[in-house]
């Protein structure tokens, strides 16, 4: 089978690239100052809503029943969609979403697509796949234009750019959008313009667009794209032709459930009262927007990740970035270190179960890229209990490496030890011996193998007399 | 075919994953449908006005002579107009392009404008919702000009999200509005214009 392209092919496990990333000072700049001020904003956003905690128990609800009934919400969603004029596609993997897409924008005479921002067709490198099928996709969000422009790899799942500052996207433009002006400055509302002027031609003359969708509704086969700058609208609105590649976990039963996720999504991502704008849409109406409506319906690892029964829950996802932004890990590291398009606690927790093979060395260290503080828990809209399910997958990590492994090895030793009161208290007075090796209250290294656990952390020094010792000596 | 054996290999991978016979909760209800948050219009008006969008309120009687008077404050020549927008809106200083037969690509982009009507307003959000229905036109008509100009009648606005979404139907083409373009792309700060309308003005008619 072929590799699922949702991590990136040659990316070092995080703990390496994390190191990395955590010398580049302009990084860590760049993201303190986009993360402190999305922080901020969220939580004034959040706090007007009184009843955000019944908001949220209502996304994680309704949620978990599209899942428990996720075959039945499908077949809906393709008869709705199906008897408004929509056609709808089936793809087991990225491979085949690739194919599919291409060969439609093929029967439709295009040799070029314009694309709104999307997660599940940076998941399977569609971009890619389109260009070696000798399609160009022109990215039409402001942040994903940076990002294909800039010849880089997006870094957050809602502002892909989020590691550029205003000068360096100035650069970005200056050097690759022949058609920048000269005198262009760093001032945001300039660069704004910019990428306006650039792209106006595109949509005008686009034959087809190509979109993700952020929820469609199995009653009645509505799709809806969330979004800001108004280069959605004119993906959805303006082609002859439109391509929505969809999640197939992106569902709600009905209509009325997204009274819920209205207030939940812009709140949580951009921390306002609303976006600027939603598109819904239903198949095709005559006279207004696309003609021809393909909806493809994409697995990619997610039945996978459906079968195990902790780490289901990362399915309600809504894309939101919240986790992100109050992650004290992703605000270090930024979203590169995680090589994957879903980076930071969520990317953590979903990239390896899309990607099914823990054997892999970058995978396998994702769910270990935490301190498990739990933040993400609470910022989640959907209340995904992240913390849990990277405890859930340590678990599972550590089984895939068998009886080998160095935690088993070190798991079988301390339960020898621990099986005898002597071999445990002769133990104990050895781990004292740690307090040779410590500077300032830590210990920063110590020797192989203790080396394997203190190459990424502190340990605090162990104090001079066990408290078992201490029991002896003082109530003996 | 091979869409149909993916299909149905989709659906048994569903089956397989959920053997364990999931039991969802039901969906609990309990945040507010609506909302006590005082004088409607008051806060709609501020919350557009937030997305620096462009509010007056008027009384109807005086609703045409405020259309002429921002039309011509703009400079607006051209100007478009779905189909069935009432008559006594337009002014008669400018040229007005009706959507009938449907306007070319090009005749919308060069465009000085549109005017059009609502389906609802949402109070608390600041959001204006269009849904193709009477004096709101096809959704490319109030995305390739420059400027929007939306006349929404005071009793169009509700108060929470989940009171307009009961007002509207899903199978019509909806395009909810919250101020003009913006993006947050650049440091994540909300910078107005980029590729829809740059400017929206919105008169909310009080009888």
């Amino acid at each position: 089978m072929a590799r699922n392209p949702v991590t990136w092919l040659g990316t070092p496990a995080f703990p390496v690239a994390a190191k990395k990333a955590l010398t580049d000072t302009q990084l860590r700049r760049n993201l303190r100052k986009a993360t402190t001020t999305i922080r901020g904003k969220r939580s004034l956003a959040v706090g007007e809503l009184p009843d955000w905690e019944d908001l949220r128990r209502a996304g994680e609800a309704v949620k978990n029943e599209v899942l428990s009934n996720l075959d039945s919400y499908l077949e809906r969603l393709e008869r709705s969609v199906t008897a408004r004029g929509g056609i709808v596609h089936w793809a087991r993997d990225a491979a085949e979403a690739n194919e599919i897409v291409l060969r439609l924008t093929k029967a439709a005479g295009a040799d070029e697509v314009v694309k709104v921002k999307s997660m599940a067709t940076a998941e399977i490198g569609l971009n890619e796949a389109l260009e070696a099928g000798g399609v160009t996709a022109i990215e039409t969000d402001l942040a994903e234009l940076i990002v294909q422009l800039g010849k880089d790899r997006p870094s957050h799942i809602l502002v892909p750019a989020i590691h550029r500052n205003r000068s360096e996207i100035k650069e970005i433009f200056r050097r690759e959008m022949p058609d920048a002006p000269a005198t262009l400055s760093d001032e945001p509302r300039e660069l704004a313009e910019a990428a306006r002027a650039h792209l106006r031609r595109k949509f005008l003359t686009a034959k087809v667009a190509v979109s993700g969708a952020n929820f469609a509704v199995a009653d009645t086969g509505s799709v809806v794209v969330v979004e800001s700058e108004g280069n959605g609208r004119m993906c959805l609105t303006l082609p002859q032709t439109l391509i929505t590649v969809m999640g197939i976990e992106k569902l709600v039963p009905s209509w009325r459930d997204l009274e819920v996720f209205f207030q939940l999504l812009p709140r949580s991502s951009t921390a306002e009262r609303m976006n600027p704008y939603t598109s819904v849409w239903t198949g095709v109406t005559p006279g207004d927007g696309p003609q021809e409506f393909h909806l493809v319906l994409l697995d990619n690892g997610r039945t996978a990740t459906l079968a195990d029964e902790v780490g289901r829950a990362a399915l309600r996802c809504i894309r939101c970035s919240a986790c992100l932004n109050v992650c004290p890990v992703y605000e270090r590291t930024g979203g590169g270190a995680y090589g994957s398009v879903y980076p930071g606690p969520i990317g953590a927790i979903l990239t390896p179960q899309l990607m099914g093979n823990l054997q892999d060395k970058q995978t396998a260290s994702l769910p270990f890229a935490s301190s498990l503080c739990g933040a993400c828990f609470d910022a989640c809209p959907v209340r995904i209990d992240i913390p849990k399910i990277l405890v859930h997958l340590r678990g599972k990590v550590v089984s895939a490496k068998g009886k080998r492994g160095p935690e088993a090895i070190a798991m079988s030793a301390l339960a020898w030890v621990m099986r005898d009161p002597k071999r445990f208290a002769a133990a104990q007075r050895a781990g004292s011996l740690g307090r040779f090796v410590a500077k300032g209250g830590r210990i920063g290294r110590l020797p192989w193998p203790g080396s394997k656990w203190t190459d990424s952390r502190d340990l605090p020094v162990p104090p001079a007399e066990s408290f078992r010792a201490w029991w002896r000596r003082t109530r003996g | 075919m091979a869409s149909s054996a993916s299909r149905a290999e989709v659906l048994r991978r569903i089956r397989i994953a959920l053997r364990d016979n999931p039991q969802p909760a039901p969906i609990p209800r309990d945040y507010d449908v609506s909302r006590d948050l005082g004088d409607l219009i008051d806060v709609f008006a501020e919350r557009v006005a937030d997305y620096r969008a462009i509010v007056h309120r008027v009384r109807a009687e005086r609703l045409t002579v405020w259309i002429d008077g921002l039309l011509e404050a703009r400079g607006a020549q051209r100007m478009i107009a779905p189909t069935d927008l009432p008559e006594d809106w337009l002014s008669p200083d400018v040229e007005w392009q009706r959507d009938s037969p449907p306007l070319s690509i090009d005749a919308m982009d060069s465009s000085d404008g549109v005017l059009t009507a609502c389906a609802v307003g949402i109070a608390e959000t600041g959001t204006i919702v269009l849904d193709a229905g009477v004096g709101q036109g096809r959704r490319a008509l109030t995305l390739l000009p420059d400027y929007h100009l939306c006349v929404v009648r005071a009793e169009q606005v509700v108060g929470t999200v989940p009171e307009a979404l009961a007002r509207l139907d899903p199978v019509r083409p909806l395009t909810f509005i919250s101020g003009p373009s913006a993006t947050s792309d650049i440091e994540l700060d909300r910078v107005e214009g980029v590729h829809g309308p740059r400017t929206l003005e919105v008169i909310i008619v009080q009888d």
